[in-house]
Order: C-alpha cells, then sequence, then structure tokens
C-alpha cells in the first residue's frame, strides 16, 4: 500500500489555478524529488501537502487513510486536523528556527506540548520528559550537531541551523518528510553538509518529498522525480530517468537551461 | 504668613509624587493588559469590531490628553449623568484608557513584525494555535517591543502631572501653590523627582534588554 496517494490536488490563489490537478503516490522508504522552475506550484504543493494551504480540491491520504479531503474539508475538527498533520514533517527554506530556545529545545518544544495530551503524562511526567531530551539528543547527535546542545539559533551557520530544523521535524517522526528547497538559502559552501544529511536519511530509507534545485543532488538521492510546470504534473518517473533522459520537450528544455548555468 | 521652609516644602513635594506614582503604578497594571485587547480587537478578522476599535485608538491618540482628563471628569454631569466624584478615578479612568490605545499599537506592530514562518513552523509541529503565540511569538515580542515600552512608561511618568488640569494635588500642582506664595525653587525642584525615577526605569529597562539578549528576534 502506498504510504502518501495524492488524488486530483488543486489549488486555486486569486483565480489563479496554482495547482492543477496533481496526483502521484508514493511508498514508505522512497525519496520523491519534486523539480520545476519558480512559480512552477513545487512549494504550493508541499505546502498544502502540510496543511499550510487548504486546497480547493482533491484528496490526501497516507498509509490509506484520507488526512485530507477537500469536499469536506471545513468540517473537520481543529484537533484532527491538527494530529492530521503530524503525519507530515516540513523543513522550510529560510529554517524558521524559534531564537529564544536552545537548539535542543528546538528540537524538543513540540514533542514536551504534544505529550502533555497523553493521558499518564501527570503520573509519569520527568520520565516523559526525560525521554523526549534523550530522543532529541539523539537525534542532533545524527545530524551532527551533540556539540551545540546548548547554543542558540543565532550562533549557528546557515548550514548548522537547517540541521536543527531536520531535526526539529525528526523528533515528531513523521511518516513522510517534506523539504521546501533546503539549501536554497545557504551559502554555496555551506549546502554540503545539510544535503550529507539527506542523503544519509536517504539511506535509512526515510520517506521524503524533497524540493529542490539541487538537479546532481536529485538524480542522485532521490528514487524518483516529477517535474512540474504551471502548476502540473509534466513528467514523473525514476529520478535517473526524469533528470537524466527526461521524455518531454518542456522538461528538457528546463533541464537544458538548468545545466547551461 | 504660610510655613515655606525647605522641610514643609519637600514633604508636599514628596506627597504630590506619591500621587503621582500611584497613577503611574495603576495605569499600567491595568493598561497593559487592556492593550493586549484593544490590540486583539484591531487585529481582528470581523471588520465591525476592527474598525470601532480602529477609531477608537484614532480618537484617543488624536486628540491630547488633557482634554481627555477634562471630559471623563465634567463630561458625564454635564450630560446629566452621575458626576465623578473622585478626581483621581477620573484620572486613572482617562490615562488607563489613553496608554491602553498607545500599547495596543506597539504590541499591533511588535505582532505583526514577526516573521510568519515562526507560526507556520510551529503549526508544522502540530502545536495549538494558543501554543504557537504563548511558547513561541509572545517572547519575541516583548523583545521587540521592550524599546519602545520603555519609551512610553518615561512618558507616562511625566503626564502623570496633567492630571493637575482637574485639581489632582500631584507634585507639579503642590508646587504651584509655593509658587504663589513667593517661592519658585519648589517647582524646579519638581524636575529632580522625575528625573531621579526615570533614572530608576532606565535601569530597569537597561536590566530587561540585557536579560533577553541571549537571543536575536
Amino acid at each position: 500500500m502506498a504510504i502518501l496517494e495524492v488524488k486530483n490536488l488543486s489549488k486555486v490563489f486569486d483565480k489563479l489555478e496554482v495547482i492543477r490537478d496533481i496526483s502521484f503516490s508514493m511508498e514508505k522508504g522512497e525519496s520523491l524529488a519534486i523539480i520545476g522552475s519558480s512559480g512552477s506550484g513545487k512549494t504550493t504543493l508541499l505546502r498544502c501537502l502540510n496543511g499550510l494551504e487548504r486546497p480547493n480540491a482533491g484528496t490526501i491520504s497516507v498509509n490509506g487513510k484520507i488526512v485530507f479531503d477537500a469536499q469536506r474539508a471545513g468540517k473537520i475538527s481543529a484537533r484532527e486536523q491538527r494530529l492530521n498533520q503530524l503525519h507530515f514533517g516540513l523543513v522550510f527554506q529560510q529554517f524558521h528556527l524559534f531564537p529564544q530556545y536552545t537548539v535542543l529545545g528546538n528540537v524538543t518544544l513540540a514533542s514536551e506540548l504534544l505529550a502533555k495530551g497523553r493521558e499518564d503524562y501527570k503520573a509519569n511526567k520527568r520520565a516523559i520528559l526525560e525521554q523526549i531530551q534523550e530522543n532529541g539528543r539523539e537525534i542532533l547527535r545524527s545530524v551532527g550537531l551533540e556539540a551545540k546542545l546548548d547554543a542558540y539559533p543565532h550562533q549557528l551557520s546557515g548550514g548548522q541551523q537547517q540541521r536543527v530544523a531536520i531535526a526539529r521535524a525528526l523528533a515528531l517522526n513523521p511518516d513522510i518528510l517534506c523539504f521546501d528547497e533546503p539549501t536554497s538559502a545557504l551559502d554555496p559552501e555551506l549546502t554540503g553538509e545539510v544535503l550529507n544529511v539527506i542523503r544519509g536519511l536517504a539511506s535509512k530509507k526515510t520517506t521524503m518529498v524533497i524540493v529542490t534545485h539541487e538537479m546532481q543532488f536529485a538524480r542522485q538521492v532521490a528514487d524518483n522525480a516529477l517535474f512540474m510546470d504551471n502548476g502540473v504534473v509534466v513528467e514523473y518517473g525514476k529520478a535517473e530517468e526524469v533528470i537524466g533522459h527526461p521524455h518531454e520537450e518542456r522538461t528538457r528544455q528546463f533541464l537544458d537551461r538548468y545545466f547551461q548555468q | 504668613m504660610a510655613n515655606t521652609s525647605a522641610g514643609v516644602v519637600f514633604n508636599s513635594l514628596f506627597e504630590g509624587f506619591w500621587l503621582n506614582l500611584e497613577i503611574f503604578l495603576v495605569t499600567l497594571l491595568l493598561a497593559i493588559p487592556l492593550g493586549l485587547i484593544i490590540m486583539f480587537g484591531s487585529r481582528s478578522r470581523f471588520w465591525p469590531l476592527k474598525w470601532i476599535t480602529r477609531t477608537f485608538v484614532w480618537i484617543i491618540r488624536g486628540t491630547p490628553l488633557m482634554l481627555q482628563l477634562m471630559i471623563i471628569f465634567y463630561g458625564p454631569g454635564l450630560l446629566g449623568l452621575t458626576p465623578m466624584k473622585s478626581r483621581v478615578t477620573a484620572t486613572l479612568v482617562a490615562f488607563v484608557i489613553n496608554y491602553a490605545a498607545y500599547f495596543s499599537e506597539i504590541y499591533r506592530g511588535g505582532i505583526e513584525s514577526i516573521n510568519r514562518g515562526q507560526y507556520e513552523a510551529g503549526q508544522v509541529l502540530g502545536m495549538t494555535k494558543p501554543q504557537v503565540f504563548f511558547r513561541v511569538i509572545l517572547l519575541q515580542v516583548i523583545k521587540r517591543i521592550t524599546p519602545a515600552m520603555g519609551n512610553e512608561f518615561m512618558t507616562l511618568v511625566k503626564d502623570t502631572s496633567l492630571a493637575r488640569v482637574i485639581s489632582v494635588a500631584e507634585i507639579i500642582m503642590s508646587a504651584e501653590r509655593f509658587r504663589n506664595m513667593g517661592k519658585i525653587w519648589p517647582l524646579f525642584t519638581t524636575g529632580l523627582f522625575f528625573l531621579i525615577f526615570n533614572g530608576l526605569l532606565t535601569l530597569l529597562f537597561g536590566y530587561l534588554e540585557r536579560k533577553m539578549d541571549y537571543f536575536k528576534a
């Protein structure tokens, strides 16, 4: 069964159809690169998956369960919507770390707040919080930041900040981790460390959707690739095929322009 | 001839300044939360509430506080309602409303300066709206508005003297009594009271800003 199934997703802003009738599915452990020029709707698609935009049409299912249905979007409770959202994690282009929390605090905050909803929270508060902290340290170790637990975001380089953001998203153990151009806000010499972390996640079979401009990276790391243009899916297939040997004329034009630069 | 020895003058000035401090403290205590409520009104998506609130803020910020004091004190009586009995109460009402209007705009500026990404990051991490506001946004807003609030606090200390227009015997009014008896130095001395108190406020705000220096927002 597909871990993610998107069907006929559309989003309209002020009469402009930013994405139109998007359908695709992903298997567990797969990584999918979404490529395309700016304004093609890639980021909007990602924001729809993560509940930051409400699509006007279509459905999103995770593990066979519908987590979004435009037909009944207004009818589900804020709480249900919020919990459905936790199937997805999102790493932003601009990191958006919480400046007043330490690195570890950024990673554990959401877990601590969610834990308050647990029935055994009062009884086992200390053990639960200790577990969350330990989990946070473990994840930060995995992105190579064990030395920065008590630092504040402004004391870190952009690459380190983005790695904290990845750890923060991983801490909630999402089924599908999404990246919105994770290296676009970084100086070129800092992109490597972030791409390496994502590469590591791919080798651990983390299910990922990666919106990216890094074609070589997408080709190496992603299993599949989806090329979008003007809000529609133009080409979908193995990343190696779509980026290495595109079939569609529009994909070819895009990649030619890209590789000429 | 009334006694105008230095001891008597200072006693009178301290008594007057105590009233200034009372107005200062009560105004802050009430205007800080009221400003928050007004801010929510002026940011409401329900447009009648938004426009009523913004019109109210415009009127309060657009007219002199001195006039507002007089309207609140004399107005009810002129309209045939129960007149304001206590001058101090009238003063507090005017100050609280006036400062709450200013505070609401400072809060609004602070909140609107926070990057939308902070809300979105909280949202995708499954936080509720109140959690995002109290755990993520609020401290950043406080840090950003602290310098502006420091300004308001210092202005408020000095504004408390306007209460003399409805005959509240605050420090300047106390000093003017001595001027009328031919002594000007008490009036000039009041400046020291304001200066020293505002010096303390400056230290306090410097401390607060250093306290929040550990992060950048």
